[in-house]
């Protein structure tokens, strides 16, 4: 029961159900991804305005679980403004926090905010509906042209 | 006091089976997972086995493993009769004429992908048309998709109603005299439909087609008599039969297993072999090549021998009931949409939530040991007819009790309770 009020938070449930920069395209937007889990059905685009190195503007469509659908807002909050390679960077260290076995560190010095996604690290089979998002956006700063996909 | 208090005081207890009995031979349901004693209510997806069928694969190879039909020594013919002896068993389930009309396979997808490329590869052209319906399994989909690219034969669908029953007019105008085949689900995996397939296979008989059923959800809750039904093949797995995975049976009439192109090549489906050309053995040696998986079909057998000593009619009367406590108690939840309504139902229980994806359902059943299915359930399809991407899915067994379907009920509210927050 605690592991799952660690789960659905009321931060993951707010972003559920009033997901930030949702549904939404930037008119000015450069940089696209298509990410697709069909076993779960979780499907977005993600899609980034880049400008001079930093992400001007951010903005997803699609659907999917609350774990996707909050762990994409709450992405789009944390990327907005911020400098490409810090948000590689942080793609990385989610990515990384959310899959590894034994902790390194402390989540929330790393993650900030973003730690209540590490709740889902009890129940492994849902890891890759936090991470849809992310391998997206990570591919669409790439230009990678694939559907991409955590399953 | 709400429905669904109320249904819980005023039914009465188990009664059409012994299910304490019964649980006691299932040693994996005695166990804990996470906040509560397991509750397994994915008999769709997968059956746990009963101690007889662990103890006879066990027992198989603690004693008398050795390969099939060859070999002369003392094992080999242990082994060989107690192989053969498991085709005459399901025989006897299916009540074909002829235990030669039984084919062991992986499971029904392989069951279907012989048919298809055997039987019907060779006598389609392009133009022929086969009937299929909007709620079969990915299973009964694709190995069609991919014989009609290669035959250039076209796919019909039958459609389905609001209430998840195949649409009888719309089916009976697909059939024409370019119609060859009719691949239909007994029961569907997605909506729990059982589909009237006795007059389905009628209608097919008027214009010559050949039937092939996916029993993969029928036969562990109902009888089937293949000889009654006058279907032409009819296919299921092992594994949702509470026997072991990798095993399962293709039932062909020998009229059409006689006439067809082998499915493999190898050992065991051969008469005589030079480098120049092979002869190949008759049905069902010809479509079993190299070493078949002798201990599923053994185990199976002991599987069947087991559902049969607590009886199909009995295992469908407690699932009816186990059914429709849970849809009458699920249908005064607010929010919640029961997908599948149709008057006849398998023990299978769709359900969605106006705000909530069915993978969090699935979790939060999980978090109190409650196991169901969650996801499109292999049936894509069915989920775009019914406008959603995914769904929960309870299904039913011989050993679930009235506890677990309140259990299963309260996990519904308690989905309500937390997401609501």
């Amino acid at each position: 029961m605690n592991d799952l009020r660690e789960l659905y938070e009321e931060v993951i449930l707010d972003h559920n159900r009033n997901p930030r920069n949702y549904p939404k395209k930037p008119e000015d937007c450069n940089h696209t991804a298509h990410g697709f889990n069909p076993l779960c059905g979780d499907e977005f685009q993600i899609h980034l305005t880049v400008d001079d190195g930093v992400i001007k503007d951010v903005g997803f469509e699609g659907a999917g679980c609350a774990i996707s659908t909050a762990s994409a807002s709450l992405m789009t909050e944390a990327v907005k403004g911020k400098p490409v390679a810090d948000v590689e960077a942080l793609f990385e260290e989610v990515h990384r926090v959310l899959t590894e076995e034994e902790q390194v560190g402390h989540p929330e010095d790393l993650l900030g905010k973003l730690t209540v996604l590490t709740g889902v690290k009890e129940y492994p089979m849902r890891v890759k509906c936090a991470t849809l998002a992310w391998h997206t956006m990570h591919a669409a700063l790439n230009d990678q042209s694939d559907v991409v996909t955590t399953e | 006091m709400t429905a669904f208090a109320e249904a819980m005081v005023t039914e009465p207890l188990d009664t059409i089976l012994d299910v304490a009995a019964i649980r006691r031979d299932f040693p994996i349901l005695h166990q804990r997972v996470r906040g509560g004693p397991l509750a397994y209510l994915d008999n769709g997806a997968t059956t746990q086995k009963p101690i007889q069928v662990i103890d006879t694969v066990s027992s198989y190879y603690s004693r008398d493993n050795a390969n099939v039909r060859r070999g002369v020594h003392e094992l080999s013919q242990r082994a060989t009769d107690a192989y053969e002896g498991a085709r005459e068993t399901v025989r006897e389930f299916i009540n074909a004429a002829d235990a030669r009309e039984i084919v062991f396979v992986r499971g029904t997808t392989e069951a279907i992908n012989l048919v298809a490329q055997s039987f019907a590869r060779p006598r389609l052209k392009p133009g022929d048309e086969i009937i299929i319906t909007e709620m079969e399994h990915h299973s009964n989909i694709v190995p069609w998709q991919m014989l009609a690219q290669q035959t250039g034969a076209v796919i019909r669908v039958a459609t389905v109603t609001d209430s998840g029953e195949v649409d009888s007019g719309v089916f009976e105008s697909l059939f024409n005299d370019r119609t060859r085949l009719l691949a239909v689900t007994h029961v569907s995996n997605a909506l729990g439909t059982v589909n009237p397939i006795r007059e389905m296979i009628r209608t097919a008989r008027r214009y010559d087609a050949t039937v092939v059923i996916d029993g993969a959800q029928a036969v562990a809750h109902d009888t089937v008599d293949v000889r009654e039904l006058d279907c032409d093949f009819y296919a299921f797995s092992g594994h949702k039969l509470y026997g072991p995975t990798g095993i399962g049976v293709l039932y062909g009439k020998m009229e059409h297993l006689a006439s067809m192109e082998p499915y493999q090549g190898g050992g065991e489906m051969v008469l005589m072999v030079t480098f120049e050309k092979a002869t190949y053995a008759k049905p069902p040696a010809r479509f079993e090549a190299g070493t078949p998986n002798i201990a599923g079909a053994i185990g199976l057998a002991a599987a069947i021998d087991y559902v049969k000593g607590h009886g199909l009619a009995a295992i469908r009367a407690h699932e009816k009931e186990l059914l429709d406590y849970a849809q009458r108690c699920a249908a005064a939840i607010d929010g919640l949409r029961i997908i599948g309504t149709a008057a006849e139902k398998g023990a299978i229980l769709s359900f969605v939530f106006d705000q909530v994806h069915a993978h969090d359902v699935g979790t939060i059943m999980d978090s109190e040991g409650i196991a169901i299915r969650a996801g499109h359930l292999c049936a894509m399809p069915v989920m775009k007819r019914f406008g959603i991407a995914a769904t929960a899915r309870a299904s039913f067994g011989i050993y679930n009790t009235r506890e677990e379907v309140d259990r299963l009920i309260g996990g519904m509210h308690k989905v309500l309770e937390v997401m609501g927050r």
